[in-house]
This record gives structure tokens, C-alpha cells and sequence, in this order.
């Protein structure tokens, strides 16, 4: 039954897409191992790390499209969420660092025993099991995404209000992650890793690996969420983003619906998180500022709202720019460059660059449909494919 | 036979004592008095005779007694033994001579050493500087010299705070004078209970924290009922400061809430006409705080002298210029985006990087010097508690806005047009009023008012391209929760805030304070999603 629901949710493009995916998954380790150095298809460490964190973002800007592109919901606070996932495997690899640390104290962190710790605090419990840090990966953003989307949407906190509390709750983590008694290393946050499931981080089999287990999670995100917004729940969505009131008299548990989504791209925010910081090496609370997850907002904007290729493809592009232009001559012109995408986006390509093709092949179509003159060619274009205004 | 020798002997050292006396008077010309003779001991080289010297030099009062004395706490009195002369080191080869307190003349005698002092010596050099320093002729050196024996409690004071009491006439030494006796006495074991007790009444008088300390610090061996009237003084202060701790707490909050109304009330303005969010209107402070700089650079390098009316040029400036800049962000861009809030939000946040990119290429990324006019610097004591004038003046400022715009929005026409767009926008449409022109001129109001805030902020925080970013989410918290599109609304939440914030950081501190606040607005929101003083009817969904 599973495979038929992800069967018909997948439209050509999809399957398109989710090739390209797993193929970008195999061959970049792949160019990157097996290759000999001297050969022009070999692919750099330094290159796999980058685009490793491409996917992470990808799978952040996925978790936005969701909420946004099709309940209407524009969190700001996305970011935190990608944080606390990011916190929780970070807590899980300072356990391992185990007695390596300069402390060499077998069960608290260095940053604890600088601070005088007596002891590791309870929530630090049972982060050395790869498996309890990788369920509360989910969990965590799930629960705060819950217990805050139920708050938020049963009181029909909508529209820019939400944008500003969700901005306003990454804020106050911010602001905690930052303080030492939080204890989770205040500023410096959690760094200097050294093993994830027995492997060094460092070596270039594991990254590839962490670079093959990124491309497989966007693939599950991406068939998770074409599952979702090709099925009947989908439809209830969008008719929620356009239109909340009157879905409301409809019938529809309003409320319900936006919490499940929300809660859901929370959990996808932080998987994306969790595999970030392996790839970085540090989780720090600056992850956590509200400019990031407005960012991350962005790339879905650029890549095309409501249609959930253009926000990964926006999220690759985006960064590789951000990487391309901070990192030379151009530096300080990054921000311009930035703030002026955020306005010409918004101004003069609202559908985004996929949205926009999308837009122009359904009037192509449409065009050539009245062309041939059939008496009810008119088709309307796959609602998933088009935009919001 | 022996005893006519010591005699003897007896009468030869006195007559060597008189000829070496009228030999000094010959030599240095000075009158050889009691300070003299005190500083004579100190060539001696035994502890006894310091402490004689020190306090025969203290009794004498010559005016060179202080410098003579620090020097000795310092090391940097010598002696001579042979010439039993005393000098005191100013430079490391500029001796002076205690004595005249010239220039000591001629070569400096060979054996020069150092008084030398123990620990029981250096207490009483420093008793001895406290009762030197509360005679001094500087009033404000006396008030000090009375709050370091108030805070040393040392017995050897008394003498010289009882003559500096009988001395005093400054009305503001003189009860600090009073209390530092009071101090002393209430330590001193042999002191009689009753004297204890008006001593006790005296530090109540104070009531501040200091005055608990020195009576909670009371000996155990105290009798009782000087012991009992301690605790009820105790007592008393501690519900009077926790009484000023209140009003000192709501002078903050008053505070730090008229710097919430300044940078939220021109986004109040904007999200309720317009239901624009404008996440640029930090950069609209910026950009005012930067005006400020720019006007005192000017005012600096031509005409000094009109410093202290440097604001009355920047606030004008600081309002047409951000004004400008709103009209031309609503003309280039959000004009272009209504109906659409959230993208709205996200265009004006990319103007706000560039904004601030902008001011970082152009003024650098470091913090810029903005000072305050001198009427705006200084502070007066209201009871327990300080308050700045500059924090004084900024309340001052946010209130005047407050009623200007309250007074623009009620009694002009503008008003009357922007309060119609904002209950029904079609209606006033239809009923002639260009919208359009309204919200250009309603952006730039609320522009221009953040940019009046950027010259008050410019006042009491550093002025550099991140100024705005630190507002930003405060304002639109008080926004969220003062409700929209009315500015009594703005005004509550903002002093709500406030206040609530500043009572809350001495439990948790600054940060925690912060949080809870963010969580409580959250919260809040729950049960009224559109804030304290809503918009009711149609207006609220349209």
C-alpha cells in the first residue's frame, strides 16, 4: 500500500529529481574515494564537506517549503529547530570524545569540567547510545514544535504574529544556548569531535558516508513530503494557505492539520541539523540567531515557494553563491548581494526559479491546448505546481 | 660620685640638645615648634618613637603633616641619623626636606635610610591619614575620609572625627562626619549602651545598604538592648530599601520602557495602517543614530561651540532623512507587495542587510563616539536612588512624541485619512482619500519616528551598524503585544515590558529576564492572538 501511495505521488519530474539525487548521493563519494588525486574527476575533500552541508540546507529549505509553500505557515524560527538537532548530535559525539579530551574525564566534557561540574546533568543522560541521541534528534524540534504549534494554532495565531513569535522563540534559545549554566558549552557550544559510531569523523570514508546518509535523508524528506502534499491531506493544506477561514467552515480541523505539518518539518529541520554538525564540526548557539532562519527562508523564496525541487535547488544555489562570494575579493559585497536577492525575488520572480518554468510550461500547454481546440482542453495546472500568491 | 655624673652627663646632652636646636633654627630658618620635634623621632630608627612622631606630627597640624605621612605609608620618608634630618623622596633623585618642605639644599647626607615600618605601625599610618584627610581643605576629600572610617570602623579615628565635627560647616560633610562617629562608636566595646543606641538611630537615619551592614555586623558580646534596638533598625531600613528597590526598579523599567515605545511606536504606526511588517525599521534607528554622529562630526569641526545644541539640529534632520529613506523603500518597493505581509517581511529584511551593509562600507563597522550634550550628562540622587538626566530626557522625548503623534493622528487631516485607511481601506478608497499617498506618507512617519528614536538611542548606546538589530524583535514584541493599530496599546506594552523586565532581572538576571519575557509574550498571545488593545469587527481580518 506504501509503495503505491509513493508511487502515484511521484510525477515524472519527481522521479527526475530523485535520480539526480541518489546519483549526485553515489558518484561524489564516489569521485571522491576511487579517484586518484592527479585525475581531473577527482573531487576534493573539501568539496564533498561543502556539499554535504548543500544538503543539509536542502533538507532545511524542505522542511520550510512544507510549512510554507503549502499551509501558508512562514515560521521564522525554522533554524531552531535545525539547531536543537544539531545539539543533539552534538551532545551524542562529545560523549564519545571520551577520555581524548583535555580534560581526559571519562564522562563529562571538557567545556563541564572548566565550568567545575560536579556531575553530568540529567538531560545529558543516554547521549552516548548513537540510538537515544538519534531518536532524540526527532524528538526534541518535534516536541517543541508541538507543544508550540498547539499553543500558536489553536489560538489562531496567524500570518506575520506567527512569523514574529517563531522569530521570538529562536531568539529566547539563542539567548539560553548562550549562557554557560545552560550546559551546553555557552558560546564555544560543542566542539573538537572526534568519533561518530567508531569512525573518526575526520576520515575521508566517513564523510562519505555522512555525504551518502545526507543525500538519502533529502530523498526520504523529499518522497515524505510528495507524499504529503500529492495526497488528499495536501489538498486540505493548500486550501489552508489560501484560504483559512473558509476551509475552517468547511469542516476541516484547521488546527490539526497546521500542527501535524509543522511538527512534522520540525523533525525533518532537525535531521538536517543532526547531519550538519558531524559535517562541520561544531554546533554553536549563533545557529540558533534569527538572520539564519530568515535565510533559509529565502532560499526556498529564490528556488520557488510550493514547489518542493525549487527548494532544494534553491538551497544549493544559494549557499554555493553565499560560499562563492565570501570567500574571495567580493566578501563584503555578500550582503548586498544578499539583501538584494531578498528584494528582487520578492518583486520580480515571486514564483521562484522553478516555479516560474512551471508557471511558463502549464501556459505553454495551455496555450497549445487551445490551439488544437479541443472543446474542453482547458486543464487547470497541477495545483501543487503552482505558487500561492 | 655617680649620680653627679649622670648628672653630668644629663647637663652636657641637654646643652648639646639646646646648641643643636639653635643650630637647626640658624641653619633652616624655620621655628622650631612641636613638628619639628615630632619629625625628629622619626630619625630615631625604633618603632615607639615613630608612632609618637606620627602622632605628635598629626596633633601638630602643619600643613605638611599629610604629605609627610604618606610618605611614610608609602616608604618614601628618609632619615638621616647622623643629621637627624627627615626628607621625603619625591622623584628618585628629588629629595625634599620634611621640615621646610623645600628643596632639601646641597648633597643629601650619605646615611639616608628609610622609616621603617611593621603591620601594628601601618594601621595606625593609615587611622592617622583617615583623621588627617578629615580635616583636609577639599570638602569632597573630607566626605570621603568620613565614609572610608565609616567603612573601617576604627576606634583610633574618634579623636580626629570629634575635632573634624567641631570643625565642620560643609552641610553635606557634616552628617556624613556625624555617621562615621556613629559607626566608630557602635564598635568601640567600652563605649556605654545609651551612646550606643543614639549611634543606632543615627545609622537607621542612613538606610541604605551599608547602614545594614555595619549593624548587622554587630560584636556578639553587645548586651541586649543594644542589641534589640540594632534589629529593629535593621528591620526598618530593610522594608524602606526594599521599598526603594521598587521605585528604583520602576525608574529602569520606565526607563528601558521609553526606549521600547521610542523604536516600536513608528512600527506600530506602519503595521497598522499598512499591516506591513517592516523588518527595516531597526536600520531607520540606525540610520537616525548615524544623523547624530554626522551632525556632532560637522558641529565639531566648525563651530565647537554649538555642541550642546548639536541635538536640536539632529533630531529634524534625523526625522526628514529616515522619513526619506521610508518613502523611498515603500515607493521602490512595498508599494509593489501589498496584500502579500510575509513577503513584505522578507524584502524589507533584505533591505535591512543592505542598509546596514551600506553604513558599514561607509562609516566602518566600529562603534562611533556620539556625546551628550552637557545638559544631558550628569546625575542628582532622588533619595536612595541615582537618575541620569540623560534617561530623564529620553522619557521626555518619548513622551512628547507620544502626544505629538497622538495630537497629529486626532486633530489633522493627514490623521483623520490615516485613521480612516486603517478601519477600512476600500471605504476610505471610494470616499476620495488617496490611499496610496497615505501609505507612502504613513511609512514615512513611522520612518521618521525611528529615526528620532535613533537620536535619543544615540545617547545611551553605542552607535555602530548593529544598533537597529538589537531593538528590532523587542519592538515587535511590544507591537504583538500592545496590539495594533492603536497607540495606547504600543504605550502599555512598551512600559509593560519594561517595568515587567526589570523586575524580573534581579531574580534571574538580564538574560533569563529576557527569556521569560519572550516565553510570557508567547504565552500571552494565546489568549489575546492580537495583543492587549485590539482592533474589533472587520477590521481585524481584512
Amino acid at each position: 500500500m506504501i509503495t503505491g501511495l509513493v508511487a502515484r505521488s511521484l510525477d515524472r519530474g519527481a522521479i527526475v529529481f530523485l535520480v539526480i539525487l541518489a546519483a549526485i548521493g553515489i558518484l561524489v563519494p564516489v569521485l571522491n574515494l576511487m579517484m586518484p588525486v592527479t585525475s581531473p574527476f577527482h573531487l576534493s575533500s573539501y568539496f564533498v564537506a561543502l556539499f554535504g552541508k548543500y544538503l543539509c540546507f536542502a533538507l532545511l529549505a524542505l522542511s520550510i517549503d512544507l510549512i510554507w509553500g503549502y499551509a501558508g505557515i512562514l515560521s521564522l524560527g525554522q533554524g531552531a529547530f535545525f539547531a536543537l538537532g544539531g545539539y543533539a548530535m552534538g551532545m551524542y559525539l562529545m560523549r564519545q570524545i571520551g577520555t581524548r579530551g583535555v580534560y581526559a574525564n571519562p564522562v563529562l566534557p571538557d567545556f563541564m569540567v572548566f565550568l567545575n561540574w560536579p556531575e553530568l546533568p540529567i538531560y545529558w543522560y543516554g547521549f552516548q547510545h548513537f540510538a537515544y541521541a538519534a531518536f532524540m534528534v526527532l524528538f526534541v524540534p518535534g516536541l517543541l514544535a508541538f507543544v508550540f504549534g498547539w499553543f500558536a494554532f489553536r489560538s489562531r495565531v496567524t500570518g506575520v504574529y506567527l512569523s514574529i513569535i517563531t522569530q521570538a522563540l529562536t531568539f529566547a534559545l539563542m539567548l539560553g544556548f548562550f549562557r554557560n549554566n545552560f550546559g551546553f558549552g555557552g558560546n564555544n557550544g560543542l566542539t573538537d569531535f572526534k568519533d561518530i559510531l567508531g569512525f573518526n569523523v575526520q576520515a575521508p570514508w566517513t564523510r562519505a558516508a555522512l555525504f551518502m546518509a545526507s543525500a538519502f535523508a533529502l530523498i526520504v524528506g523529499f518522497v515524505i513530503c510528495r507524499v504529503i502534499v500529492s495526497s488528499k491531506f495536501g489538498k486540505v493544506l493548500v486550501a489552508i494557505r489560501d484560504a483559512e477561514a473558509r476551509t475552517r467552515f468547511l469542516g476541516y480541523r484547521v488546527e490539526a492539520y497546521k500542527l501535524f505539518v509543522f511538527t512534522l518539518s520540525a523533525c525533518m529541520a532537525g535531521v538536517a541539523g543532526a547531519l550538519y554538525v558531524p559535517q562541520v564540526g561544531i554546533i554553536n548557539p549563533s545557529e540558533f540567531s534569527p538572520g539564519n532562519s530568515i535565510e533559509a527562508v529565502i532560499w526556498v523564496a529564490v528556488g520557488g515557494r510550493g514547489t518542493l525541487t525549487g527548494a532544494v535547488l534553491g538551497a544549493v544555489l544559494v549557499n554555493y553563491g553565499k560560499t562563492y562570494f565570501t570567500s574571495g575579493f567580493l566578501a563584503p559585497y555578500w550582503l548586498f548581494l544578499l539583501g538584494g536577492l531578498f528584494v528582487a525575488v520578492t518583486l520580480l520572480l515571486p514564483r521562484g526559479i522553478v516555479g516560474t518554468i512551471y508557471h511558463w510550461s502549464a501556459q505553454w500547454r495551455e496555450r497549445r491546448a487551445a490551439a488544437d481546440a479541443a472543446p474542453e482542453a482547458v486543464r487547470a495546472p497541477d495545483a501543487a505546481a503552482r505558487p500561492a500568491e | 660620685m655617680l649620680a653627679f655624673g649622670d648628672r653630668f652627663i644629663a647637663l652636657v646632652f641637654a646643652i648639646g640638645v639646646l646648641v643643636s636646636g639653635v643650630l637647626a633654627v640658624l641653619t633652616t630658618g624655620a621655628q622650631a615648634g612641636p613638628y619639628e620635634d615630632a619629625l625628629s623621632r622619626f630619625s630615631a630608627d625604633s618603632f615607639d618613637q615613630t608612632i609618637e612622631g606620627i602622632n605628635e606630627v598629626v596633633a601638630s597640624g602643619n600643613a605638611f603633616a599629610a604629605p609627610v605621612i604618606t610618605a611614610l605609608q608609602e616608604g618614601r620618608l628618609l632619615f638621616s641619623a647622623e643629621s637627624k634630618r627627615v626628607f621625603i623622596r619625591e622623584q628618585p633623585d628629588r629629595l625634599i626636606d620634611a621640615a621646610t618642605g623645600q628643596p632639601a639644599a646641597g648633597a643629601a647626607p650619605a646615611d639616608l635610610a628609610p622609616v621603617r615600618l611593621n603591620n601594628r605601625l601601618r594601621r595606625i599610618v593609615e587611622a592617622a591619614l583617615g583623621g588627617l584627610t578629615l580635616m583636609a581643605p577639599d570638602p569632597g576629600k573630607r566626605l570621603e575620609a568620613a565614609q572610608a572610617v565609616l567603612r573601617s570602623k576604627d576606634a583610633n579615628a574618634l579623636p580626629a572625627l570629634d575635632q573634624a565635627i567641631a570643625k565642620e560647616t560643609d552641610a553635606r560633610v557634616k552628617p556624613a562626619l556625624i555617621e562615621a562617629r556613629a559607626a566608630v562608636v557602635l564598635y568601640i566595646d567600652s563605649a556605654s549602651d545609651a551612646d550606643k543606641i543614639n549611634a543606632i538611630d543615627l545609622i537607621r537615619e542612613r538606610g541604605d545598604q551599608e547602614a545594614l551592614s555595619l549593624l548587622g555586623g554587630l560584636p556578639a558580646n553587645a548586651s541586649a538592648p543594644v542589641k534589640k534596638a540594632a534589629a529593629d533598625a535593621i528591620a526598618s531600613i530593610q522594608s524602606s530599601l526594599a521599598i526603594w528597590t521598587a521605585v528604583q526598579n520602576t525608574w529602569y523599567g520606565l526607563s528601558l520602557g521609553s526606549v521600547l515605545l521610542l523604536a516600536a511606536i513608528g512600527l506600530a504606526i506602519t503595521f497598522g495602517v499598512m499591516g506591513v511588517i517592516n523588518m527595516a525599521h531597526g536600520e531607520m534607528v540606525m540610520l537616525g543614530a548615524y544623523t547624530t554622529y554626522v551632525v556632532q562630526e560637522v558641529i565639531r569641526a566648525h563651530n565647537p561651540a554649538l555642541f550642546d545644541y548639536s541635538l536640536a539640529f539632529a533630531i529634524p534632520l534625523a526625522f526628514l532623512f529616515a522619513g526619506f529613506v521610508g518613502i523611498l523603500i515603500e515607493r521602490g518597493v512595498i508599494r509593489f507587495l501589498y496584500g502579500r505581509p510575509l513577503e513584505t517581511l522578507l524584502a524589507t529584511w533584505g533591505l535591512s542587510l543592505i542598509i546596514q551593509q551600506a553604513v558599514r562600507t561607509a562609516f566602518g563597522p566600529t562603534n562611533k563616539d556620539v556625546g551628550n550634550p552637557s545638559w544631558m550628562s550628569g546625575s542628582f540622587d532622588l533619595g536612595h536612588i541615582t537618575i541620569t538626566y540623560n534617561r530623564l530626557w529620553i522619557i521626555v522625548f518619548t513622551l512628547l512624541i507620544f502626544v505629538g503623534l497622538l495630537a497629529l493622528l486626532r486633530y489633522t487631516r493627514f490623521g483623520l485619512e490615516m485613521r480612516a485607511v486603517t478601519q477600512n481601506r476600500a471605504m476610505a478608497a471610494s470616499m476620495g482619500i488617496k490611499t496610496s499617498r497615505i501609505d507612502a506618507l504613513t511609512f514615512g512617519l513611522g520612518s521618521g519616528i525611528a529615526g528620532l528614536a535613533g537620536v535619543a538611542l544615540s545617547q545611551i548606546d553605542n552607535v555602530s551598524p548593529n544598533l537597529g538589530q538589537g531593538y528590532i524583535i523587542d519592538s515587535f514584541m511590544v507591537v504583538v503585544f500592545g496590539g495594533v493599530g492603536n497607540l495606547w496599546g504600543t504605550l502599555v506594552g512598551a512600559f509593560t515590558l519594561g517595568i515587567a523586565n526589570k523586575f524580573l532581572e534581579p531574580y534571574a538576571g538580564a538574560v533569563l529576564a529576557k527569556i521569560a519575557i519572550l516565553v510570557l509574550i508567547i504565552l500571552f498571545i494565546q489568549k489575546r492572538p492580537r495583543g492587549l488593545f485590539a482592533l474589533k469587527g472587520r477590521a481585524v481580518e481584512a
